[in-house]
């Protein structure tokens, strides 16, 4: 056996193992901590409260209420994004027209406002003294301290989770099946139902959830246009918010109660997504 | 609730720079922090900072530890609530009093010109929440209004009927009547400052069916700056800091403010 | 019939086309990628607009950009079947194959009817219920062909077609696909860069070089009398251009080209010729032959290409100038001692050139 010093030296195992093992160790240590953040403050939330007093909440009118009315609200400001922002995440992923950045920016803007911040500015704009409360008041619509107006609030938050994704899952349909269909003798409606709907679906989906999950959470917005009042406009966040000033197990309670709600609704929905619809859409993956 | 509390006038010894931080009701917001900049004036390193929030609230974030080291409520109800949960050092003084009034906006959509206007059906009338002093006071003085002459005996009922939104401070209370958002609001005298003043119109409670609040100041019992917080107390109890108060439409309290000396 | 112009600009490439189809026959569309065989495709079925061109089929104008009229390509029935298939990845085969029939305002019946009907023309039954991922490419070639011909267009158009399979499919491909073809009552327009392909399925072959047609015809036009040297290299032959070397000049006389001149046994006619000299009618040799009626070019080998399928024959590229193409038996390439870079002397007579204008 030759060990002449010319040779290559072998590679040095530690080195690149301990590299290896350092990296994932890191990786571990990163996500363990993320879940420890989140789950640590869900566990003792649960844990602060007993069963029964949770089961004994549950049935005092003033819950029921503010569960009802969240559950609504949301709802109605999810079908409101959709039903507004499908058309235009649909422009705006097919088509290029003068002053499409600025749109853009004005879709994102509700993310990075502050939500009272963006409270007030709906009362400038449709409060009674507001710049449209004329128009409004004409029609006989009134929006601050009505459902009408939590809803109105929660949509303004909650439209840019919704168009981003919804912009981006119609971009990434690939135009090559728009065309097919076209010559297939669809027309543009009819192709945006049948080939780009179902195969930006996952995305569409996910941007509905998150749209959702926004305007069930929805507090600062809420509060200031659209008020405080049980039964009508006071949401669980805002519950929440106001038991823990009298009464800190009540909002344990409350907190709890929505957080299991949210639960089980995002539950439904992820299998959703693993339902027959599901699985035709996520097997597209492999085969693009 | 009397207690010895040295009324000395508010010579402060220069300390080394440190924070004050004062938990008020939100309706102490302009008088408490002019008392804050004399405070500061007379002891160059000392800054005060002020926490102005609806009673109940400050009362549940020192539940929740927070640091401070002087609480001023706008009712006796809450400061005893605070005292009952071992937050408040001694005793607590009261420094001033408050009396409510009807606020509505000037262009008056409501068309309100008198109190028994409220009742009407169809009304956006705003009051803050019922575990707030001021909205607890508002809902007795409605009640104690129901029973004077000339009010429907339902008066409370027909007002709280109006009831659009339960604000979680009274000054919370003051924006929404000055947006123009509700027709009518029940706040402090105090509130009524000249900014606001200029954009509503005001409609006086009879003295005998009004209700006088309060306002009790104490030392908390975590405080980092004691001396500090006496200086504070000091300041507020003082001819001086009762003077402020005044301007600023509170009443004034009634442990005997003598001049010192 | 389909009769259509197109000038477009697309990039670089300046499109300037006219082309005529019948139906019932297979217009091939060669030339190289980049010659633009898809752009002249995609104006056809509507996807694009070129800058100006009129298109007509079966008397109805799709396009003419002068009366600004244009169909969008749902109104045109056209049948389109790209290089890659594009099935819908969310659809089964027989949703696929359907999917051109829903604005038909069929019966339920006969859309099933119509869509078996096309599944068999194509070649396949049986997998109407799988996904496209699920099936092999030659298996995808037949969905989407007859996917494009279950509404019964007046135009189909073919890119590629063969292009995305293996050699082994292509072969076995390419004979069924002509017979279907050959079947099809249709204007059928089949792009290809393969010469090949041409061959087998044109009944007319259209020539597209950097975006204009250098020449359109039968098969066999093209490969007796081409017109360019691409069209000569497409099919395989041997060409030149040139004009009478002199006037008054007898029979046998010679034609000059731009590589020498050329002695032919017909009478030229005035003005520009083209000579073609089939490959087999090249001879080679290693020493300079003799013989006055001979036409000698001199040049090294640059590549032996064995014909399939077998390599009984072999075509032999010569650097020469011009470069030609001969062909010779294998076992003239052992005789000769034929190899790449070898020196040899290319011959043919006079009377192997023909000659036209």
């Amino acid at each position: 056996m030759d060990s002449s010093p010319d040779r290559c030296p072998s590679p040095r195992p530690d080195r690149t193992a301990l590299g290896g093992t350092l990296v994932r160790l890191g990786v571990a240590v990163a996500a363990a901590l993320l879940l420890l953040l989140l789950g640590l403050p869900l566990a003792a939330l649960v844990l602060r409260v007993p069963a029964e007093a949770l089961w004994s909440r549950l049935g005092q009118p003033l819950v029921l209420e503010a569960l009802r009315l969240s559950l609504a609200t949301s709802a109605a400001s999810t079908a409101a994004v959709v039903a507004l922002g499908l058309p235009t995440a649909y422009l705006l992923a097919t088509r290029g027209f003068p002053g499409k950045r600025i749109v853009l920016v004005l879709i994102d803007l509700p993310l990075v406002l502050p939500p009272t911040v963006a409270g007030v500015a709906l009362l400038a704009a449709f409060g009674r003294a507001g710049l449209a409360g004329g128009v409004l008041h004409a029609f006989g619509v009134s929006l601050p301290f009505t459902t009408l107006g939590v809803v109105v609030a929660q949509t303004f938050v909650a439209v840019p989770f919704f168009v981003g994704a919804a912009r981006t899952g119609l971009a990434e349909v690939d135009r090559r099946y728009v065309d097919m269909a076209a010559t297939l003798g669809s027309p543009p409606g009819r192709t945006f139902l049948r080939v780009m709907l179902p195969l930006a679906f996952p995305a569409l989906l996910s941007g509905a959830v998150m749209s959702w999950a926004r305007a069930l959470g929805e507090f600062g917005a809420t509060i200031t246009f659209a008020g405080n009042l049980p039964g009508v406009t006071q949401t669980m966040p805002l519950a929440v918010y106001l038991a823990l000033q009298s009464d800190l197990d009540a909002a344990v309670a409350l907190s709890v109660l929505l957080l299991a709600v949210s639960l089980v609704v995002l539950l439904v929905l992820r299998s959703g997504s693993a339902g027959p619809a599901g699985a035709r859409a996520r097997a597209l993956r492999p085969a693009e | 609730m009397a207690a010895q509390v040295a009324l000395a006038a508010p010579v402060v010894p220069a300390w080394p720079a440190r924070t004050l931080t004062v938990f008020a009701a939100a309706s102490l917001t302009d008088a408490f922090t002019e008392l804050g900049r004399r405070l500061e004036r007379r002891a160059p390193g000392v800054s005060v900072r002020f926490n102005f929030a609806g009673s109940q609230q400050l009362v549940a974030q020192l539940e929740q530890g927070a640091a401070a080291d002087v609480l001023a409520s706008a009712d006796q109800q809450w400061m005893r609530t605070a005292a009952d949960r071992g937050l408040v050092a001694g005793g607590a003084v009261i420094f001033a009093r408050n009396r409510l009034v009807v606020i509505v906006p000037t262009s008056n959509p409501g068309r309100i010109s008198r109190l028994e206007d409220l009742a009407r059906p169809g009304l956006k009338l705003v009051l803050a929440g019922a575990a707030v002093p001021a909205g607890r006071f508002s809902r007795e003085v409605l009640g104690r209004l129901g029973a004077a002459p000339g009010f429907p005996p339902d008066f409370a009922g027909r007002v709280l009927a109006n009831l659009a939104s339960e604000e979680e401070n009274v000054r919370a209370v003051v924006a929404k009547v000055q947006l123009g958002e509700a027709d009518a609001g029940m706040v402090y005298r105090s509130d009524v400052t000249p900014p606001v003043a200029a954009r509503m119109r005001v409609l006086e409670i009879p003295g005998e069916r009004n209700v006088l609040a309060e306002y009790p100041i104490a030392v908390l019992r975590d405080a980092a700056d004691t001396a500090g917080a006496r200086a504070f107390v000091s300041l507020v109890l003082s001819p001086e800091g009762q003077q402020v108060l005044e301007q600023h439409g509170f009443l004034a309290g009634p442990v005997p403010v003598a001049a010192p000396r | 019939m389909l009769s259509a112009r197109l000038s477009d600009r697309r990039g670089a490439l300046e499109l300037d086309v006219e082309l005529a189809a019948l139906e019932g026959a297979t217009t091939v569309l060669v030339g190289e990628s980049g010659a633009g065989k898809t752009s002249i495709l995609r104006a056809l079925a509507g996807l694009d607009r070129p800058a100006s061109g009129r298109i007509t089929v079966d008397g109805a104008d799709w396009l003419d950009t002068g009366r600004s009229v244009s169909l969008p390509p749902w109104r045109r029935e056209v049948g389109y079947v790209p290089q890659d298939y594009a099935l819908f990845p969310h659809l089964t085969v027989q949703e696929n194959v359907a999917f051109g029939l829903q604005t038909l305002r069929l019966p339920a019946a006969e859309r099933r009817a119509r869509v078996q009907d096309a599944l068999a023309t194509a070649g396949i039954t049986g997998l109407e219920h799988r996904m496209p991922r699920q099936l092999s490419g030659g298996q995808q070639q037949r969905v989407a062909l007859a996917r494009a011909l279950a509404p019964a267009p007046r135009l189909l158009l073919l890119d590629e077609p063969l292009a995305a399979l293996d050699l082994q499919t292509r072969r076995l491909v390419r004979t069924e696909l002509r017979e279907l073809l050959g079947r099809l009552p249709c204007i059928t327009i089949y792009v290809t860069h393969s010469p090949v392909e041409a061959l087998v399925f044109g009944d007319q072959i259209v020539v597209l070089e950097q975006g204009r047609i250098s020449q359109a015809g039968p098969r066999e036009e093209l490969l007796r009398y081409p017109r360019s040297p691409f069209v000569a290299e497409l099919m395989g032959t041997n060409l030149f251009i040139g004009r009478r070397a002199a006037a008054g000049d007898a029979p046998g006389s010679r034609v000059r080209t731009a590589e020498g001149d050329v002695a032919v046994s017909v009478y030229p006619a005035q003005g520009d010729v083209f000579l073609t000299v089939s490959p087999r009618e090249i001879t080679l040799f290693r020493e300079r032959p003799a013989g006055s009626a001979q036409n000698v070019f001199a040049g090294p080998i640059v590549e032996l290409v064995p014909e399939p399928p077998a390599g009984e024959r072999v075509r032999v590229v010569l650097g020469t100038r011009p470069m030609l193409v001969a062909e010779v038996t294998r076992e003239a390439v052992t005789a000769l001692r034929l190899r790449e870079g070898a020196e040899v002397f290319a011959a043919f007579k006079a009377t192997g050139v023909t000659l036209y204008s």
